[in-house]
C-alpha cells in the first residue's frame, strides 16, 4: 500500500516531472495562457501517461528490448490518437485552441520517460498509479502557471472576469507580458526556485 | 521566390520553434551546456527536419488526406486520423536510416553526433514541424523550405543558449536557482529578444 501511495504522490512534489526531472516542458508552456486549455491538457496527459504505463507494464516481459522504443511509441501514439479524436468529437473549440499540442503528447518526454523508467520494471497497478501521479505532477505545474498567466494577463479565470480590466471600464491594467510565451519560462523558473528553497536537498 | 524567403525567415526568427512554440524544450535545456555539443545537435536537427517534413508532406498529400486515395478507387476515405502514428513512424524510420547511412559513409560525423541522433526521434520540434506543415497546408516545396528553416532556427537558438550558459558558470547564482532554474529564466529573456523580430515584413 505504501508503495502505491509513493508511486502516486511522489511525483507531485519530491520528484515533479517538470520542475525536477525536466521532462515534458515542450507542450507544457504553450497551452498555459488560459486556464481552461491548461486543464484540458493536464487531464489528457494524465490519462495518456496512466494508460500507456499500464499497457506497457502488461506486456513488459514480452517486448524484445531492441524494439521496445517503437513498441512504446505505438502504444502511446494510439492513446494520443484516441484522446485527439475524443477532443475533436466532443470539444471541437478546445481541440482547435490546443492545435498541434495534443498530437505532441506523443513526444512528451514524461510519457516515454515513465514507460521506459518505471513501467518496464514494475507490475501493472503501481505502473498505472505512477503514470497518473506523474500526470498530476505535470498538471499541478500547468495549472499554477495557467492561473497566474490568465489572472494577471487578462484578469480572468476560466474566462470569468475576476480583476476587471481597464479596457472593460474597470481598474485593472492587464499585464500583456503574461499572455506572451516568455512569461511561462519565468514562472517555471520561479516555481523551480521556490520548490528548491522549500526542499534544499533537491538543489544542484 | 520571395514567398519561400518569407517562409524561411519566418520559421528561423519570428516563429522560432524553440523560443516561440516551446518545442524541443527537453533537449534544448538538457543539451545546451557546451557550445560544441549544442552545435552538433543543431546540425543533426537540421538534417532530420529537412528530410522528415517533405516526406511527411508527401505521405499526407498522397495517402492520408481526404480524397487522397481516389486513385485506388476510394475517393471518400479520410485517413487523416492516422496522421500522428504515421508521422512518428516516418521520423523514427528516417532517424534510423540516417544513423545507419552515416555510420557507413561518414563515420566521423556519426561518432561526433553519438547519442543525439536517436534522441532526435522523441524531440517534439521534429514532430511539431510536421504537424504545423499539415495545419498550414504547405505544398512540397514550401514544406522543404519550412523544414530547413525550423531546423536552422532550432540550431541557432540552442547555440546561443549554450554560449550564455558557458559564460554563466562564472557567475554567482542563488542556490535554489542554480542549474535548471536560471536556465529557464535565460530562455525567457531570449524569447523576449526574439520577439523583436516579429513585425518584420518582406
Amino acid at each position: 500500500m505504501a508503495k502505491a501511495k509513493d508511486a502516486l504522490f511522489d511525483p507531485l512534489f519530491n520528484n515533479n516531472p517538470i520542475a525536477l526531472q525536466i521532462l515534458g516542458i515542450c507542450s507544457a508552456l504553450a497551452v498555459t495562457n488560459k486556464l481552461s486549455t491548461a486543464l484540458t491538457m493536464a487531464i489528457a496527459v494524465t490519462l495518456v501517461t496512466g494508460f500507456s504505463n499500464a499497457a506497457v507494464s502488461v506486456i513488459r516481459s514480452h517486448i524484445p528490448s531492441s524494439i521496445r522504443i517503437i513498441v512504446q511509441m505505438t502504444i502511446i501514439a494510439t492513446l494520443v490518437i484516441i484522446v485527439d479524436q475524443m477532443l475533436k468529437a466532443f470539444a471541437y473549440e478546445m481541440s482547435k485552441a490546443l492545435s498541434v499540442y495534443v498530437g505532441l503528447i506523443i513526444t512528451n518526454c514524461i510519457v516515454m520517460g515513465r514507460a521506459e523508467a518505471y513501467a518496464m520494471k514494475n507490475p501493472v497497478v503501481p505502473s498505472f498509479l505512477d503514470g497518473i501521479g506523474n500526470g498530476l505532477g505535470y498538471g499541478l505545474i500547468l495549472l499554477l502557471v495557467g492561473i497566474v498567466r490568465e489572472l494577471f494577463g487578462s484578469g480572468k479565470l476560466f474566462g470569468i472576469v475576476i480583476l476587471n480590466p481597464t479596457t472593460n471600464g474597470g481598474w485593472y491594467v492587464t499585464n500583456g507580458l503574461m499572455l506572451l510565451a516568455p512569461s511561462a519560462f519565468f514562472l517555471i523558473g520561479f516555481i523551480i526556485w521556490a520548490l528548491r528553497t522549500w526542499k534544499p536537498e533537491l538543489q544542484e | 521566390m520571395a514567398h519561400y524567403l518569407t517562409i524561411f525567415i519566418n520559421s528561423v526568427f519570428i516563429d522560432n520553434i524553440a523560443l516561440t512554440f516551446f518545442l524541443g524544450m527537453c533537449t534544448f535545456i538538457a543539451v545546451s551546456k557546451k557550445v560544441k555539443t549544442a552545435l552538433m545537435l543543431g546540425i543533426a536537427v537540421v538534417v532530420v527536419e529537412v528530410i522528415t517534413v517533405p516526406v511527411n508532406n508527401l505521405l499526407y498529400v498522397y495517402l492520408l488526406k481526404k480524397g487522397a486515395l481516389a486513385w485506388a478507387g476510394l475517393p471518400n476515405l479520410d485517413l487523416s486520423f492516422l496522421g500522428l502514428i504515421c508521422y512518428i513512424a516516418v521520423i523514427a524510420a528516417m532517424v534510423q536510416i540516417l544513423e545507419m547511412a552515416l555510420d557507413k559513409y561518414v563515420p566521423a560525423l556519426y561518432n561526433a553526433l553519438g547519442i543525439f541522433l536517436p534522441l532526435i526521434t522523441v524531440n517534439c520540434a521534429i514532430l511539431g514541424a510536421s504537424l504545423f506543415m499539415v495545419e498550414r497546408d504547405y505544398n512540397l516545396a514550401e514544406s522543404t523550405v519550412y523544414g530547413t528553416g525550423v531546423g536552422v532556427g532550432f540550431a541557432l537558438a540552442i547555440c546561443l543558449l549554450a554560449g550564455i550558459r558557458e559564460k554563466l558558470t562564472y557567475s554567482d547564482v542563488p542556490k535554489g536557482l542554480r542549474g535548471v532554474g536560471i536556465t529557464f529564466i535565460i530562455v525567457g529573456l531570449m524569447a523576449i529578444s526574439f520577439r523583436a523580430f516579429s513585425g518584420l515584413q518582406f
